[in-house]
């Protein structure tokens, strides 16, 4: 966090960076909820969840029912922020910032600009400085979440492969992003200008990455994140936090492994109590193994 | 608990901007660490409870045995700061949070979470701190943040915002040793908060 001197002002600002970026600190060590229904929303703030993300369909439905996927019906959305008093999040299309203009006025808590959704740019995502609400934005490697931070983003995730049940590229794309941090940490000034290049992403942001050690917003991991101890992974690998989507409601017990994801996302580091956790929580969801997927229905590709 | 001169202060580590506190904390002379556990309350003089989700906070709390031993703590004078959440869980009394929503509580206030609303009226914004105005205004980052919509005779407010206005609202308050602010001086660098509390435990400790 940068260190700005206290104002004596008298006005209230809004939107600052300080007030997006503190958002999702507030969000750490927490699991954030895909859900579709107020009921889905309320059983996942019962769970102990730290925020929800109103979405129409779950990605794994997504990639059943194929067709363009898009910001969800604001009466659906409105209907969970009434329903539950935690955070409330929503996608956009990726570079579809008039859907993002529309979540920010129904009142979203933030907005995930989302590779699970179909793009509406291909060229280019939105500018989320120009947002009152904070985005948060998916990255497979650190090049693309300074490209993200650039734009205006709050929060990153780590992408994974949404909607598969199979964590293996949730751990592919956070090691990616970590490893990248670690080497620039080992870099003197000539060569951060080369990195930055390399990273294609703005020099001021790689030398930041490169002082602090970790990316200078929230990193959090998403995208296959199926049981207690997919969760505790990624906390171990080093996500602050976790994004659970079709892995809950699209299980036996949604209320029991939404507790249970919960309970090891905080003590990551404590396998028996891992272990009770992942107890009797009846069938997982089924997954798909990421390496029959074609390139084309790999939502990771998605975005730049 | 240390008998060496720093103080050893957690910070509750269930959920929330832990790092920050910690950090917060060790650059105002004290030593601080995660806790999560009943059994790592009983080695520290003080606590931090972090913002965060105040529901999530909650129940993890009750689910791990913290809640009770927090309690019986802060019942035994153990002085503790609460941001945001963290002010959540130090009310007596709390309104618009969920009807099984169960606090740690100890400062004799009604708190309303999320007050100043959602996120988009989230704010920054200095803040007259008592005690503290020698060096300025605090600046607060107000996130989703509650309010203290009323205290007890015991409770000594320490700072308003828009004082003597129709929307003047109470913003950070201390009974005993016991503090509690909306805003979260943690994400700010300005540490005259956290060098506060240190000086709170500090003399919590001689005078005990």
């Amino acid at each position: 966090m940068s260190t700005n001197t206290p104002s004596t002002s008298d006005q209230p600002a809004v939107g600052t960076a300080r007030v997006k970026r503190g958002m999702a600190e507030q969000l750490k060590g927490g699991v954030i909820m895909d859900v579709v229904t107020p009921e889905q929303a309320k059983i996942a703030e019962d769970a102990g969840a730290v925020a929800v993300m109103a979405l129409e369909r779950v990605p794994a439905d997504i990639r059943k029912d194929g067709g363009v996927a898009r910001m969800s019906d604001p009466d659906m959305i409105e209907g969970i922020i009434n329903a539950v008093s935690i955070p409330v999040m929503a996608k956009s299309r990726i570079g579809h910032f008039v859907e993002a203009q529309v979540l920010q006025a129904l009142g979203v808590d933030y907005i995930d600009e989302s590779e699970v959704l179909t793009p509406a740019d291909e060229v280019n995502h939105s500018d989320k400085w120009a947002f009152t609400t904070p985005f948060v934005c998916g990255a497979t490697n650190l090049g693309e979440a300074l490209r993200r931070i650039a734009e205006g983003a709050a929060m990153i995730r780590s992408k994974g492969e949404a909607g598969t049940g199979n964590v293996v590229e949730a751990v592919r794309h956070l090691r990616q992003i970590k490893g990248e941090i670690a080497k620039l940490r080992g870099y003197d000034n000539n060569e951060l200008y080369a990195a930055a290049k390399e990273l294609r992403a703005p020099y001021e942001l790689v030398a930041e990455v490169a002082e602090l050690g970790k990316l200078p917003v929230v990193l959090f991991s998403a995208g296959g994140v199926a049981t207690p101890a997919d969760a505790a992974l990624m906390r171990q690998l080093g996500a602050e936090g976790v994004f659970v989507g079709s892995g809950i409601f699209k299980s036996g017990d949604p209320a029991k492994r939404a507790a249970a994801i919960v309970k090891a996302t905080t003590f990551y580091d404590d396998p028996k109590i891992i272990a009770d956790a992942s107890r009797n929580l009846g069938e997982a969801m089924v997954g798909i193994n990421c390496d029959t997927l074609p390139e084309t229905e790999r939502y990771a590709n998605r975005g730049w | 608990m240390s008998s060496s001169s720093t103080p050893v202060i957690g910070v509750l580590a269930l959920q929330g901007d832990v790092r920050e506190h910690l950090i917060a904390l060790a650059e105002a002379d004290a030593v601080a660490r995660p806790v999560r556990r009943p059994e790592e309350l009983a080695e520290i003089d003080a606590l931090v409870i972090p913002g965060g989700e105040s529901t999530t906070m909650s129940k993890l709390a009750l689910l791990f045995g913290v809640m009770e031993p927090l309690r019986a703590r802060v019942a035994a004078g153990m002085p503790v700061y609460g941001t945001c959440a963290g002010m959540i869980m130090l009310a007596d009394k709390i309104l618009d949070g969920r009807d099984d929503q169960e606090t740690v509580g100890g400062i004799d206030m009604v708190v309303r979470r999320n007050a100043f609303g959602r996120q988009n009226e989230s704010f920054e914004q200095g803040v007259a701190f008592k005690g503290l105005e020698e060096d300025g205004d605090v600046h607060g980052v107000f996130i989703r943040a509650p309010w203290v919509e009323s205290v007890g005779a015991d409770v000594e407010v320490l700072a308003s915002l828009y004082a003597d206005t129709a929307d003047e609202h109470i913003v950070a308050v201390r009974q005993g040793n016991l503090l509690a602010t909306s805003f979260h001086p943690e994400l700010t660098g300005d540490h005259r908060v956290h060098a506060y509390f240190v000086e709170m435990v500090r003399a919590a400790r001689h005078g005990g």
